[in-house]
């Protein structure tokens, strides 16, 4: 188990802070109407960041929920670029070149979780060497899916990752309505696989669970379930009103484990960061999201982008589907008529 | 000319996996007892021998993540092929085929290609428990990014299979549990490959058509031959694919005969006889001369053992049908 680097550690909070900075950025773009329904990261980052920084993006797989683009920058700056045209609500925003082994954010929650097991297995059939991390949540944990997925991971001696992030709230369920489990890690026994919950506040603790994660999967090992506690600190979605139903004192107490705040402090303690670093890092983020969302704006759409690759080639139904939908002359039954 | 054998649809469907599995080795083949025991009905047999414990597999009892399994196969660049050892049990993985791999070209914008078949046996009139014999084109032919397969002979099974299996999209391919061991008959040797989307006349005729899929088209061809010796001449149209479906096959065969009875073992209501009507009035509506008539099953849950039978469409019914589309003047 490796600990993290004062340099990668200083890495992981530059991707946090420019995560929470960009965040800030789109949620008021959704309130002016310009991107659609989406999930803040706020409270989420170190998680995140700190997995993609004990992975190796050249090998292994992500597979996210919905939350976690963000704080993905180690894989690619395409995933920023990418997210910001599904936001806009542009089919391609789910289209990562074939170098980001990251796949399109998952709305149907846990599906993905038996993907990354046939994922994981594939990849060792075929005699890669990577491991597959596949992000779902406390509430996703209680979908059948999971189960599946952990108990044939178990079997197949997958090589993957369940980061459970537990962030305390299913929208407006909290984790007590979610399962009467004293730590979600704790299913894991019942998998035959080890499980590890960890504070998922803590980014260089996330780094070093993940690390081990990684590291018996690569060696034969298979999957592990790491569990990471956290707090959601914004609302679930940009349609949610969390003041229904969050405790302020639960906020407020859980404001102050902000795991920014947190990396921050124990960097400023080694002369690694201040606030001229946080100012800078926040300035470039807003740069470079700037520049993706009005990419994002302009990519060129057209009405026909509704029915491509829904299949490798057009029935000859789709074909004059295709026709109707774009207005051209010659309509249903011309063809075999 | 090519050699042929007699063959059981099963050990067509056999043939073809392991002609498959010989031919590309990205092929896997996954699903619940399918490796050790051949699979349930013996589909499988063989393979797991001759192919070993890395290419077919036994999974846990899990139709979700059996399926769900074969998203991230091939997101890995392989070809899996599952079983789901009765169709009824894929609803419980129907979120998985739904919203997952009918979708992972879509998604994905054709980064990942979701060459996944899915073999289900299906249909009634061998006296299984509930849920082993339902019939669920319909549902399945409403998601869209699946093709939907369903062959009526024992070369179809393995030429359509090979098919499927080389197809770069999913394929739902539904076997007849009736024909496995009912329907027999000549199968070429070695590779034979069918395409999708071209329906065949089993039986040629020009007063009625009668337009059927699966183990339907066996009964149909028996009635149709019962009829033959009244004098009338009744075609039969094997669809062979729901999706793709043949458009112009369906066109002239009803061009040709003007009636069109329409057969299927589903409920009813949403059924894929209910297309397949709505395909021929878009198509080829002045070229009918009587309404067209369905024989389905009825707007019930597929029955127990006893009432299977009463269920089931069978020659009798058809033949009624065919009577009743040829009444009108």
């Amino acid at each position: 188990m490796a600990r993290p680097t004062e340099d990668q550690l200083r890495a992981i909070l530059v991707d946090m802070v420019a995560a929470r900075t960009q965040a800030g950025r789109l949620w008021n773009l959704q309130r002016q109407g310009r991107v659609g329904t989406l999930a803040p990261i706020d409270g989420h980052e170190a998680t995140i960041a700190a997995t993609a920084h004990a992975l190796d993006p050249a090998e292994d797989w992500i597979l996210p929920q919905y939350r976690e683009p963000l704080a993905l920058q180690r894989f690619g700056p395409e995933v920023l670029e990418q997210y910001l045209l599904y936001n806009v609500g542009h089919p391609d925003g789910s289209r990562l070149p074939e170098s980001v082994r990251v796949a399109p954010l998952q709305i149907s929650l846990a599906t993905q979780v038996p993907h990354a097991v046939g994922l994981a297995w594939g990849m060792t059939l075929r005699d890669e060497p990577g491991v597959v991390t596949v992000f779902f949540g406390d509430g996703s944990s209680s979908e059948g899916d999971v189960h599946e997925a952990m108990n044939m991971a178990g079997v197949l001696k997958a090589p993957v990752v369940f980061l459970c992030m537990n962030n305390q709230w299913a929208i407006s369920t909290p984790l007590h309505q979610q399962t009467a489990a004293a730590s979600l890690a704790d299913r894991a026994v019942g998998y035959g696989i080890p499980g590890l919950s960890v504070d998922g506040t803590d980014a260089a603790a996330v780094y070093e669970v993940v690390d081990e994660a990684r590291t018996r999967a690569r060696s034969g090992g298979g999957p592990t379930l790491v569990e990471a506690r956290v707090y959601r600190l914004g609302a679930h979605t940009t349609a949610d009103d969390p003041t229904r139903y969050v405790p302020p004192e639960d906020l407020e107490a859980a404001r102050r484990d902000d795991p920014i705040d947190r990396l921050e402090t124990h960097l400023e303690a080694l002369g690694l960061w201040g606030d001229e670093d946080r100012a800078t890092v926040q300035a470039e983020a807003l740069t470079l999201f700037d520049g993706a969302f009005e990419r994002a704006e302009a990519w060129p759409t057209a009405p026909g982008a509704l029915m491509d690759h829904c299949f490798a080639e057009d029935s000859q139904r789709m074909a004059r589907q295709r026709r109707d939908l774009l207005g051209v002359a010659g309509s249903s039954g011309e063809e075999v008529r | 000319m090519t050699s042929a054998s007699e063959l059981t649809m099963l050990q067509a469907v056999n043939e073809a996996l392991h002609g498959e599995m010989a031919r590309d080795e990205r092929v896997v083949v996954l699903g619940e007892d399918v490796a050790r025991n051949g699979g349930v009905f013996r589909a499988t047999e063989g393979l797991f021998e001759k192919f070993g414990e890395q290419r077919v597999v036994d999974t846990p009892l899990a139709e979700a993540g059996i399926i769900g399994s074969t998203v991230g196969l091939a997101m890995a660049g392989l070809v899996p092929v599952a079983e789901v050892q009765f169709l009824g049990f894929s609803y419980q993985a129907m979120h998985q085929i739904a919203g997952q791999v009918a979708r992972l070209r879509y998604r994905s914008r054709g980064r990942f290609e979701p060459a996944i078949t899915i073999r289900a046996p299906f249909g009634g009139g061998v006296r299984t428990p509930e849920l082993h014999s339902d019939s669920l084109e319909g549902q399945l032919a409403n998601i869209a990014g699946l093709k939907l397969v369903a062959p009526a002979t024992a070369a179809d099974a393995k030429g359509l299979l090979a098919t499927s299996v080389r197809d770069p999209d999913p394929v739902i391919f539904l076997e007849p549990l009736r024909g496995y061991r009912g329907i027999r008959g000549e199968v070429p040797d070695g590779e034979h490959l069918v395409p999708l989307g071209e329906a065949r006349e089993a039986r040629t005729g020009d007063e009625v058509v009668i337009i059927a899929w699966s183990h339907q088209v066996e009964l149909a061809c028996r009635a149709s031959d019962a009829l033959a010796a009244e004098g009338l001449s009744v075609a039969v149209l094997d669809l062979r694919s729901l999706v793709p479906l043949d458009l112009a096959g369906i066109a002239a065969a009803v061009d040709r005969c003007g009636r069109a009875v329409v057969v299927e073992e589903a409920v009813q209501t949403g059924g894929f006889a209910g297309e397949v009507v709505a395909t021929i009035v878009e198509e080829c509506f002045w070229s009918l001369e009587a309404p067209i008539v369905r024989v389905s099953g009825y707007d019930a849950p597929y029955p127990v053992g006893q009432l299977e039978d009463t269920y089931v469409p069978d020659e009798a019914r058809i033949a009624a049908a065919v009577r009743r589309v040829l009444e009108v003047a």
